[in-house]
């Protein structure tokens, strides 16, 4: 008989923090009340602080330490977000991104929590989901939609590009698979760094038999090219921009990427 | 299809349910009891015709050497009037709707009754000669209006208007803002029309003879000389319309020439049409029904009577085209809405008015508004969406707003005006500058460009830093005076306008009695508030030239910015909006109007801003201010729902003359595909509407096509983009006033 090891889950989620008052606070970066390309519908997206990936073309430099965010309490970010709540609840609903908002995954399943209760919000979380081994199958349940982050498809790229393995990735997209979880995939195209065709056409293999596995789960893939308009805070942040000299994908190249998603998912929206 | 002697047999009421409308003159009525309302989608439309792609490529060519010219041809020989000129056409034989407002597409005329002067200066700027019989004739043998309101005006009101803490006051040509009920002349012909002012005239023969009464007397006889004017008008085009219209081509051409009669009378600021879609439509479905004419037909008059709204053109200054930014007319159509009864007022002809951006591309007129309501149909919300996304060349204003204040047949006059056609009009008031007026509180009513004491009486403040409590305490003393001021020049204006360039034609268009608002403005709402919150939140210190005058400002800390849904400071921008309306309702109104205001700017938060030095929010003097009731640029951070939400707080029953946002989105940002962006821009307005948001211009745009065309605007003929309450043609702007718009926030997604 062999014995199954556990394997210790990868990185590590940032322990819940209270202020003086016993209240849990959270690190924001920042809201943005009209937010359209950050799951279905008009939504609130909350940037958390903190990631522990480091992304070449990363356009939220600013979002990487968790103490450079804005310290809030739970009850003040839920407060911000009621304020639309009405609005949300039939234009869109509420995304939690960053950062990657798994580094503060107590106070942002509490978040999840409360909005779904006070006012049955949709919610979605926008992950690379590095760290959700971490966590039980019961905090995903506030959660109505992931908007799942590959990177690559190779695993020595994917290390490249993001300092990180891509294994708990792909992990967690079985486990969305397992937990009947409805997920958006996001892929952000590079020049020379995710591009190429055999990549993608791996990444799209892959999505397939996701897709064929768990049928009626994944709801779109969507093929963000490439921009540099977060150049300049890795400037601010005094640090060098490896891709200075890589241009946004062209048309073309964007078009061929859509293309052989579409081929692999012919009844999924590619965007 | 010009052929009306072929319709005379025609019974004009035959298939219309019968009402109180046949009775007397009541257009609602016959709408409400005979309109079809329209709960489906676009997929009716037709495109372009043959006739209305060649008409439009050669009016396409017109514009374009009226674009190098600047204006391309006047009637200088002669003042306007209804009669003027004989028939013109752009190509006759193209042309299913017609009449022009001189002999020929685009040549001005001259209206030296709103002003000899400004005709003079206009005239003069672009090279043409005034016929020294018009001048010899205003000379020596009657007074234009320009000429009367400075007869009266008082040195406070010079000061003010030369110092730009009121500006825009139409005293030197008509002020515009009053639609004439022109549906009345398709429905009941000109004949019936006559008759009923003659009935209104006679009904008061036996009353006593006050001022009021004999004013109201020699307006119903010129208003029934306007009639048969307009008449004779019609004639010249072979038309006879004294007798109402048998058919939708004829109730087309009858609501047309209601409106071209006024536009050759009058040159208001604002011309606007009404609400004549789903009038028209009434006809289009009877003779749709009739198998009278198609789908194609139906889109056709349409599409060629917007080419007309398309080209009505005004001889204006120079210095008047750059303060609103090109060559606006505001011929408003208003679109949509709910009736009372429940049923949406939404009818095939809405979809065919807005789909002429399509078949014409886009073009700043007609300045199409969209009545905007929660309970419209899915299938127009989507369309209206759908447009805007394509052209940006529409405005959305609150029909949930309106309807329960003015009922379901009124219609939006210039940007943002709500009258109830043909029983209501206002006196047009422009707008004061509040952030100056706040500098002036500061300054003891010394300008701080000039160093002119402006308001007299006043004490400035001494301290280094401003105290929020001294400077509102201030301030709210320094709004009476401004108040009071401003009051006295508007009733100078149309107490001049109503004796010296009475709008004929436009009033027999509406009822002997009706409501009669003096619609007050104002701007720079987001400067002022900003810069209250500035005082309060954070410390201001004062800084002063050699004289005292407070010159600039150094802001210690952060303060709350108005639009990002923070009630610290919207409080601030919402007590403002009240406080001004109150003490304007201390004076007395000319004529008994009820007086409004507006939170609206036009295009002039440019010059406003020019004209206004430093302000305690940290805006550099010169810089312009934010448009209408917009926060300022750049400082609403905290996205496109929070600015909104911050304007809505904004509360109509202050500002019932219409409160004005301009968003600006790029595509992107409104999501990944064409159907993502429309059902996000239809829940994004009634997300708006829904918080009580009255008013909204929808643009759509990436901010490198703008500079590309700033570069290149002979490849962006027909680039349209809304501005405060209308809509401009991108290249006609200024240098200053593209680089205003492209420096607005633009919604993104970071």
């Amino acid at each position: 008989m062999t014995k199954t090891i556990p394997i210790k889950p990868a990185g590590e989620i940032f322990p819940p923090t209270v202020d003086d008052h016993g209240h849990l606070v959270g690190y924001i970066h920042s809201f943005e009340t009209g937010a359209a390309v950050d799951g279905p519908g008009m939504r609130f997206a909350l940037f958390m602080s903190g990631c522990q990936f480091r992304c070449l073309y990363c356009h939220n430099p600013d979002t990487w330490k968790i103490y450079s965010g804005r310290q809030m309490s739970i009850d003040e970010v839920v407060a911000e977000i009621g304020k639309y709540a009405t609005f949300l609840k039939f234009a869109g609903g509420l995304t939690i991104t960053g950062g990657e908002p798994l580094m503060q995954a107590h106070f942002v399943g509490e978040v999840f929590y409360r909005v779904k209760k006070q006012w049955g919000l949709h919610t979605a979380l926008d992950t690379q989901g590095f760290l959700a081994g971490h966590l039980d199958d019961a905090w995903f349940e506030q959660v109505d939609l992931v908007l799942l982050d590959i990177k690559q498809m190779n695993p020595q790229k994917y290390e490249q590009l993001t300092g990180k393995p891509l294994q708990p990735t792909l992990d967690f997209a079985e486990r969305l698979l397992r937990l009947k979880k409805k997920f958006w995939i996001r892929y952000v195209l590079v020049p020379g760094w995710s591009d190429d065709e055999q990549d993608v056409e791996a990444l799209a293999a892959y999505l397939a038999g996701l897709n064929q596995r768990g049928p009626g789960l994944l709801g779109r893939v969507e093929v963000l090219p490439f921009h540099k308009m977060g150049e300049h805070k890795w400037e601010e942040l005094g640090m060098k921009y490896e891709l200075a000299d890589t241009q946004p994908p062209s048309q073309d190249v964007v078009d061929r990427v859509r293309s052989q998603f579409s081929r692999h998912l012919p009844y999924i929206l590619v965007c | 299809m010009n052929a009306p002697e072929s319709t005379i047999q025609l019974d004009a009421w035959r298939g219309f349910t019968a009402g109180d409308w046949q009775k007397q003159v009541a257009v609602r009525d016959f709408i409400q009891l005979n309109y079809t309302p329209y709960e489906g989608d676009d997929s009716f439309l037709a495109g372009p015709t043959e006739r209305t792609r060649q008409q439009w490529a050669v009016l396409s060519e017109l514009l374009k050497q009226e674009r190098e010219k600047g204006v391309l041809a006047v009637s200088a020989d002669r003042g306007t009037s209804i009669t003027a000129h004989d028939a013109g056409y752009i190509a006759r034989d193209l042309e299913v709707i017609v009449g022009l407002q001189t002999d020929a597409p685009l040549k001005r005329a001259i209206v030296p009754n709103g002003g000899l002067r400004m005709v003079q200066t206009g005239l003069e700027a672009y090279g043409f000669q005034l016929d020294p019989k018009v001048e010899e004739a205003y000379r020596f043998y009657r007074k234009d209006h320009n000429m009367g309101v400075f007869d009266a005006y008082n040195p406070d009101i010079l000061a003010c208007r030369k110092s730009g803490v009121i500006t825009g006051l139409p005293d030197a040509y008509g002020r515009g803002r009053i639609i004439g009920d022109y549906r009345r002349v398709a429905l009941y012909g000109v004949d019936f029309l006559i008759k009923d002012k003659k009935r209104e005239k006679a009904e008061l023969d036996d009353v006593d003879f006050t001022e009021d009464v004999l004013r109201t007397r020699e307006e119903l006889s010129e208003q029934i000389k306007a009639l048969g004017e307009l008449k004779e008008m019609a004639a010249k085009y072979g038309f006879d319309i004294g007798r109402p219209a048998a058919t939708a081509q004829e109730a087309v051409q009858w609501t047309y020439f209601g409106y071209l009669a006024a536009v050759k009378e009058q040159n208001g600021a604002a011309m606007s049409i009404g609400r004549i879609s789903t009038f028209l439509d009434v006809y289009f479905e009877r003779d749709l029904k009739e198998g009278r004419i198609t789908e194609s037909d139906a889109q056709e008059m349409i599409d060629h009577l917007v080419i007309k709204l398309r080209i009505v053109r005004f001889l204006r200054t120079p210095e008047y085209d750059q303060l609103f930014s090109g060559d606006p007319t505001w011929v408003t159509e208003s679109i949509g809405g709910m009736g009372e009864d429940g049923r949406t007022l939404v009818s095939k002809t809405s979809f065919r008015t807005l789909w002429t951006l399509s078949n014409l591309g886009p073009a700043p007129e007609p300045n199409l508004t969209v009545l905007w309501s929660t309970r419209l149909p899915k299938g127009f919300k989507d369309f209206c969406s759908k447009m805007s996304i394509e052209t940006s060349a529409i405005q959305y204003e609150s029909d949930d707003l309106m309807l329960p204040q003015w009922g379901d047949d009124y219609a939006i006059a210039c940007c943002v005006s709500a009258m109830r056609v043909g029983k209501q009009m206002q006196f047009f008031g422009a707008r004061c500058n509040l952030a100056k007026a706040m500098l002036y509180a500061i300054n003891g009513g010394v300008d701080e460009k000039t160093g002119a004491v402006v308001a007299k009486g006043f004490e400035p403040i001494t301290s280094e830093y401003l105290d929020y409590d001294e400077v509102v305490a201030k301030f709210d003393k320094m709004m009476d005076w401004l108040a009071r001021t401003y009051v006295k020049a508007l009733n100078a204006i149309h107490y001049m306008h109503d004796k010296y360039h009475y709008e004929r034609i436009e009033m027999a268009l509406h009822d002997r009695d009706i409501l009669r608002t003096m619609a007050c403005g104002i701007a720079g709402l987001s400067v002022a508030a900003d810069s209250l919150s500035a005082i309060k939140f954070a410390k201001v210190k004062v800084i002063r030239n050699e004289a005292g005058v407070a010159t600039d400002f150094v802001i210690e800390g952060d303060y709350p910015a108005f639009g990002n849904n923070d009630d610290r400071v919207d409080s601030i921008a919402v007590w403002l909006t009240e406080t001004f309306m109150d003490k304007i309702k201390q004076h007395k109104t000319y004529r008994n109007s009820m007086p409004t205001q507006s939170v609206l700017t036009i295009t002039s938060n440019v010059v406003y801003g020019k004209k206004t030095g430093n302000t305690p929010d940290g805006r550099r003097s010169g810089e312009p201010f934010a448009p209408g009731a917009n926060p300022m640029n750049g400082r609403d951070k905290s996205g496109f729902v929070a600015a909104g939400a911050s304007v809505a707080k904004l509360p109509y029953e202050a500002a019932l003359d219409g409160i004005s946002w301009t968003a600006s989105a790029t595509p992107d940002a409104l999501g990944h595909t064409l159907a993502d962006r429309v059902n996000n821009l239809s829940n994004c307005l009634d997300g708006f509407c829904g918080a009580s948001g009255f008013h909204i211009n929808v643009n759509v745009l990436n901010r490198e096509m703008l500079l590309d065309a700033m570069e290149h605007p002979e490849n962006y003929p027909q680039l349209t983009i809304r501005v405060s309450g209308y809509a401009v043609n991108f290249i006609k702007l200024t240098r200053e006033q593209q680089l205003d718009v492209i420096n607005r926030t633009f919604h993104m997604h970071a």
